[in-house]
């Protein structure tokens, strides 16, 4: 690891003001992608401003209009989080089943979403139910979100503060992991809001995306049946040595099946 | 500060201190900072699971956190676990089932089933599979280290009516 000058600011204005102040800073959450790719030399920086020790940025509050995630809150608060898992229980199934429990003890949502691994499991669930993300300065859309390969639409500085996510009608994830790393090879989360269906895949293309064909079938009669014979373009999907194009694509439609039946299932 | 600073945190119910550069991981501090060499270091990059170890009560990948991280901390290791003479309920299972061979993955092994049967007494099988499916196992395979943690899981269960 290359050296770097440590920071553990208490606010998130003090965070800020760190950032700003160096010349090549980076924010850390939970450390499960950065730390690795940092030790490995992939990555490195001036200045790691450490937001692990900043009081109100993880939590899960129920309101009105859905739940609020903070973007501290660890995988494994969200996955035993009682409002979760009677408002969106497939939010719930989604963080339980990242990595393994030692990541799920410190793995955030906000660093998740942050990083944009295209094998990571929650951008699907941003993406899949309509999720808008809060930053330290506006509010973005899922949809405007996840930009392209470990790319977002946060500009230099920008801090995400939490995830508001619609309490949909049904939710269903599914969820091919690698056996090793579980990282997603392909995952759907599938939702029906007040007769809008989304899907949205992970694992299998540089980022997150939705496949209309699906949700409009799925729209006319959401279930698995009627997604019979809506076939994923293999080109520009990811290969790599646990899948290739066509195989990944074949698993979009099993996963986006088995994503139906899941948010069918009483 | 990419100079050294003083880490003070407590391990094993101990207070400990030592230097660390804000970049020397968090396992490499407790073996060489601290001298507690019983936590292993496998992958040294969040898959093996040779590693974990308790802070404030939840399992972690040490190679994975940052010593400076730890700051404040409440750290758990094997050598918190037991010794020859007072052996944890898991230790004298993992002994009497033949739960390891070489022994590279043990404290690892040890410090996650810790934390599964400290907030899951009545642990099942499943759970159990699951729990040390972070911990990668390369002689004695999985069966007799399942078996182990069912029969410690028992004993606990046991000791605790």
């Amino acid at each position: 690891m290359y050296p770097f000058t440590y920071h553990r600011p208490a606010s998130l204005d003090d965070a800020r003001a760190r950032l700003a102040a160096s010349e090549d800073g980076r924010p850390l959450a939970g450390g499960m992608s950065l730390i690795p790719t940092m030790r490995f030399r992939l990555s490195s920086c001036s200045d790691l401003v450490d937001l692990n020790a900043i009081d109100g940025l993880a939590g899960i509050e129920r309101h009105e209009g859905g739940i609020r995630i903070g973007a501290m809150t660890r995988h494994a608060a969200v996955e035993a989080s009682a409002e979760v898992r009677e408002a969106i229980p497939a939010l719930a199934a989604l963080a339980g089943s990242i990595g393994d429990v030692q990541v799920r003890n410190r793995g955030t949502i906000g660093g998740s979403i942050c990083f944009a691994d295209p094998a990571a499991d929650y951008p699907a669930g941003i993406l899949g139910l309509g999720a808008s993300v809060n930053t330290d300065r506006r509010s973005i859309a899922a949809d405007d979100f996840f930009t392209g390969l470990y790319e977002t639409a946060l500009e230099d500085g920008e801090l995400v503060v939490s995830v508001d996510f619609p309490v949909p009608e049904r939710a269903g994830w599914a969820k091919f992991g690698n056996q090793a790393s579980r990282f997603a090879v392909v995952a759907v989360m599938v939702s029906l809001a007040g007769g809008a269906v989304r899907l949205a895949v992970t694992g299998a293309k540089s980022h997150v995306f939705r496949v209309p064909e699906m949700e409009a079938a799925l729209a006319a009669d959401f279930s698995a049946e009627a997604l019979e014979g809506i076939a994923v373009a293999s080109e520009g999907l990811n290969e790599d040595l646990h899948a290739d194009a066509a195989y990944r694509a074949h698993l979009v439609g099993v996963m986006a099946k088995r994503a139906v039946r899941a948010a069918l299932a009483p | 500060m990419t100079t050294p600073r003083t880490v003070e945190l407590v391990v094993n119910g101990e207070r400990r201190a030592a230097d660390a550069e804000p970049r020397t991981l968090l396992s490499d501090f407790l073996r060489e900072g601290l001298g507690l060499t019983g936590t292993h270091v496998g992958c040294e990059h969040g898959v093996c699971g040779a590693c974990t170890v308790l802070v404030d009560g939840q399992s972690v990948r040490s190679c994975l956190m940052l010593a400076v991280q730890a700051e404040g901390s409440e750290v758990r290791t094997i050598e918190g676990l037991g010794g020859a003479d007072d052996m944890h309920p898991l230790q004298e299972a993992f002994w009497e089932k033949h739960g390891l061979q070489c022994g590279f993955c043990t404290p690892g092994m040890l410090m996650t089933a810790v934390e599964l049967l400290e907030s899951t007494p009545g642990a099942g099988m499943d759970e159990i599979r699951e729990a040390i499916s972070s911990n990668l196992c390369r002689c004695t395979g999985y069966q007799t280290i399942v078996e182990a943690v069912q029969a410690a899981a028992e004993r606990m269960q046991g000791e605790g009516q």
